[in-house]
């Protein structure tokens, strides 16, 4: 395969033609905030809008996860229309997430926590209303605690499960501000299609999916395997 | 098309011509009465089709030889129920506000007598020494009718009126051009797409002709989710050819085999009406296989959607086609180059559409000459709100935003004052009176901050509170919202819940400035166009009406008495009548009760602000008022009320 390079924050990498510069990025030690991106998926969801970069020459912000890599192309991860733009995206996610780090089994692991880091903001937004959803919580399944208070709305989950295992447990469901991950029907996961292989819980970003045994948390070597490469 | 082809597609076009002429004539050049109803849905609303079956009924009591026929709409949705009639030795004649009733008459009197029945008349079609006529009214100096042309004038239902007014012989010309031709031809004319971003239509075919791969699509947006938009349904229902003709143009210059019309469910007629038009086309052979006798061959289906304001917007209407959900899905690659299954696939709009074989007929630069600079061709108006004629208007690009309000339009009703024009759905945005001389086009009004659109004009009022405007477009936006991406799932719903504190009177003054970044964000982060215009209608009233919304943040007031929680209804002493108790039985909620003078007092704690008191006192008296904010309540008189 062709490869091209390019320019991501001053430092020059080299990427195969036809990937998107988030990969770029991330192959190479350069963080973007990202919560939906999948690299098997065959289109990007471009759907949590938080990878804004500024690309020279393109006078807007572009999500990095849907943008080709291009021969000599300039790419800057920090530019502040870039920022503004991924600090709201995620401060609405905050300001609609139930911020419990201290009792939630993903505290120390959780992707939103990184993300708030990297974009040096709090995880309790001060500017929006908190606006929660308030659904229970299903504990059926004898693996896993799915609560989808604590969900983003990332789509990995589903991925995984309808595309890589060909499973189709869980999908989306709803719209607006409704939308939300089930199963078919709204029934219990353990009354589901779910086999219980768990890997809908590695692939979450946040504490919406988290084991029942080691007190629900998920350790860091098994993220690992987590088909998404996090914070260097 | 190969040469030896050309003769065959002239004659085959001419025999299907003179059999259509001579049907046409049959109905309108004898001596015969003809009565044309207008049964569109506005029609039917307002109750054509009881007025359908009286005309009928009294036509075959009395054993009359005179077709009554369904025709489409008109534009003057303000006068419907409309009939036409026309008989020898009169101009045609149309009536507003038939019924039944009104509908017996008009055979006894006119058909069979000589009485034209002038009081229900609401114009002539022609220009006679009898009554007023159409061209007459001051709209019709600033009306064009290209797009609408046919509409009212034909039966849709008979493929044979819409090629006597000459329909299809663009099809028939196009089949004899190069499609690099039609597309140059569609190219100089200046088209831009109607369905709101005014997109170069000629630019989209190019690029669809020329993308890879040998099956593509047309498509055809009906989708219309706009709420107070109804030009692309009135059309589909009043020529559905028109949109028809237009797809199997598109489909021989790109190189297309199939098409859709994608119709929301809740259109019926629309998609009635539209497949009928199929299969009478298909018996012409002006679709299917080797249309009039040339090598392109072209098919086309309806689809009905379920009616998702988001279906509207390309890449959801094409996951909707696919049988997905109708998400949007990230651009590019655009449609033309990978649409539907994967396919390179148009998109276009009904009136884009639509004007394709007014473009071929009579040349580029005969569209080109309508218009201005950036914008050509005419702009269909769905004319709603606070406006004396609504309904539909075609006027050039260019014209006016007062001429299309205050002319065509007749302005507002009720002598009260205009406040704003809503244009461009919710997408769109609220332009105060200052805009009014702006002339309408895509740019311009891009630059005013609202949008084209696909034709939707909301007209307000001096009772219509723009902070509550702002909030029931964003809130049909947030419901609407597919909910896939960040901005426009959670951002809308921050803006809604903002605008709901304002207008309920707990707003603070810092929510301006959030609402005004967060509008910014939102429509620069969305992933579709939904998200990335939502914010338009507080952005324009934000910028063009602020005073209102600190009068309900820093005063509790609604300037325009229309947000329930800060005003307060209260009786006039001085003009409440003694003798009358209009208010008093009507009270939903026993709130009013006359005091020892017989004045009516309403009990505040009891009022729930349904307004039918101010309805009930009678119009000399006028003693009810509402009040905003409520603590301007002169407190009540001393003196015990009445049981
Ligand atoms: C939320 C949303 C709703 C839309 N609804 C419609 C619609 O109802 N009808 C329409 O023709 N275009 C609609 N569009 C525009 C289409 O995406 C597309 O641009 C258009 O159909 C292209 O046709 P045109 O080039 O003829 O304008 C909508 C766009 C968005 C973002
Ligand atoms: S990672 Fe690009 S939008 Fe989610």
């Amino acid at each position: 395969m062709k490869t091209v390079s390019l320019t991501i924050d001053g430092n020059k990498v080299t990427a195969s033609e036809g990937d998107k510069v988030l990969w770029a990025a991330l192959d190479n030690g350069i963080y973007i905030p990202n919560l939906c991106a999948l690299r098997d998926a065959a289109e990007p969801a471009a759907a949590c809008r938080l990878c804004f970069i500024e690309v020279e020459g393109c006078s807007k912000p572009v999500t990095a996860c849907t943008e080709p890599v291009q021969e000599g192309m300039v790419v800057n991860t920090k530019g502040a229309n870039a920022l503004r733009l991924a600090r709201t995206g995620f401060e609405l996610l905050m300001a609609s997430h139930p911020v419990d780090c201290a009792h939630c089994a993903s505290n120390g692991v959780c992707e939103l926590q990184i993300i708030a880091r990297h974009l040096s903001i709090k995880l309790k937004s001060k500017r929006f209303r908190k606006l929660l959803r308030e659904l229970p919580i299903d504990s059926s399944s004898p693996e896993f605690v799915y609560d989808p208070n604590k969900c983003v709305l990332c789509g990995r989950c589903v991925w995984i499960c309808r595309e890589r295992l060909g499973i189709g447990a869980l999908g989306f469901a709803y719209r607006g501000f409704k939308r939300m991950v089930t199963t078919f029907g709204g029934e219990p996961i353990a009354e589901s299609s779910c086999h219980g292989c768990d890997e809908c819980v590695l692939a979450c970003p946040t504490g919406a999916l988290t084991l029942k045994d080691q007190h629900g948390g998920v350790s860091r070597a098994q993220r690992q395997k987590d088909p998404q490469p996090t914070a260097p | 098309m190969k040469a030896a082809e050309l003769p065959t597609i002239v004659s085959t076009f001419r025999d299907i011509k003179d059999r259509a002429e001579s049907h046409w004539r049959e109905l309108r050049d004898n001596s015969k009465a003809v009565i044309m109803v207008g049964t569109a849905t506005c029609g039917r609303a307002a109750g054509a089709m009881e007025v359908l079956k009286a005309l009928r009924d009294e036509v075959k009591k009395r054993n009359l030889d005179c077709p009554v026929i369904e025709v489409g709409c008109m534009g003057h949705c303000y006068s419907e129920p409309n009939v036409t009639i026309t008989k020898p030795g009169y101009p045609p004649i149309c009536y507003a506000h038939v019924n039944p009733v009104i509908a017996e008459r008009l055979i006894k009197e006119f058909i069979l007598g000589d009485d034209p029945c002038l009081e229900f008349v609401l114009a002539a079609a022609e220009e006679n020494d009898l009554v007023p006529s159409f061209s007459d009214f001051p709209r019709a100096q600033y009306e064009k009718k290209v797009v609408l042309k046919n509409c009212g004038q034909i039966d849709p239902q008979q493929i044979e009126h819409y090629i006597a007014h000459g329909g299809y012989a663009a099809l028939s010309k196009a089949l004899q051009m190069r499609p690099e031709d039609i597309i140059d031809e569609v190219k100089r004319s200046g088209l831009r797409g109607r369905g709101g971003a005014g997109f170069p239509t000629g630019q989209k075919w190019e690029t669809c002709r020329y993308a890879a791969g040998r099956s593509k699509y047309i498509i055809c947006n009906g989708d219309e989710g706009d709420p107070g938009a109804f030009m692309d349904r009135a059309i589909i229902e009043s020529d559905p050819h028109s949109v028809l003709e237009g797809m199997i143009i598109a489909g021989y210059a790109v190189g297309a085999r199939y098409g859709y019309i994608y119709v929301r469910a809740e259109y019926p007629l629309a998609v009635h009406r539209a497949e009928i038009a199929l299969r009478q086309a298909q018996k012409l052979n002006l679709l299917g296989k080797n249309i009039l006798g040339s090598d392109f061959s072209f098919d086309i289906k309806t689809f009905q959607g379920s009616g998702a304001f988001v279906c509207g917007e390309e890449t959801a209407l094409i996951e909707s086609l696919e049988g997905k959900p109708g998400l949007p899905y990230n651009r590019p690659p655009y449609p033309a180059t990978r649409g539907l299954n994967g396919k390179p696939t148009v998109i276009n709009n009904v009136k884009t559409l639509a004007s394709i074989c007014h473009i071929i007929e009579n040349g580029a630069e005969w569209f080109a000459s309508i218009g201005t600079d950036g914008s050509k061709g005419t702009a269909v108006f769905a004319l709603a709100g606070k406006v004396v004629n609504t309904g539909l208007a075609e006027v050039p690009m260019g014209t006016t935003l007062r001429q299309v309000i205050f002319d065509v339009g007749s302005g507002i009703p009720n002598g009260k004052r205009f406040k704003a024009v809503q244009i461009g759905g919710p997408s769109g945005g609220c332009l105060p009176e200052s805009a009014l001389d702006l002339p309408i086009d895509f740019d311009s009004l891009t630059d005013a901050g609202a949008m084209m659109g696909s034709g939707g004009m909301i007209v307000l009022d001096e009772d219509d509170c723009m902070v509550e405007i702002a909030r029931y477009f964003l809130e049909f936006t947030q419901r609407e919202s597919c909910g896939k991406c960040t901005f426009c799932r959670l951002g809308t719903k921050q803006m809604l819940e903002v605008l709901d504190e304002i207008t309920k009177g707990k707003g603070r003054i810092e929510d301006i400035d959030m609402l005004m970044e967060l509008a910014q964000d939102i429509k620069a982060g969305s992933l579709c166009g939904l998200g990335k215009t939502a914010p338009n209608p507080v952005l324009t009233t934000l910028r063009h009406f602020r005073d209102e919304y600190e009068a309900h943040i820093l005063e509790g007031r609604c300037p325009a008495l229309m947000c329930a929680d800060l005003i307060t209804y209260y009786i006039i002493p001085e003009k409440c009548e003694r003798s009358c108790d209009a208010c008093v039985g009507t009270c939903t909620v026993e709130a009013i009760s006359p005091n020892k003078q017989r004045i009516k007092v309403i009990d505040q704690e009891k009022c729930v602000k349904c307004g039918t008191c101010l309805t009930a006192c009678p119009p000399q008296y006028n003693a009810v008022i509402k009040v905003s904010p409520p603590s301007e309540v002169p407190a009540p008189k001393k003196g015990k009320t009445r049981k």
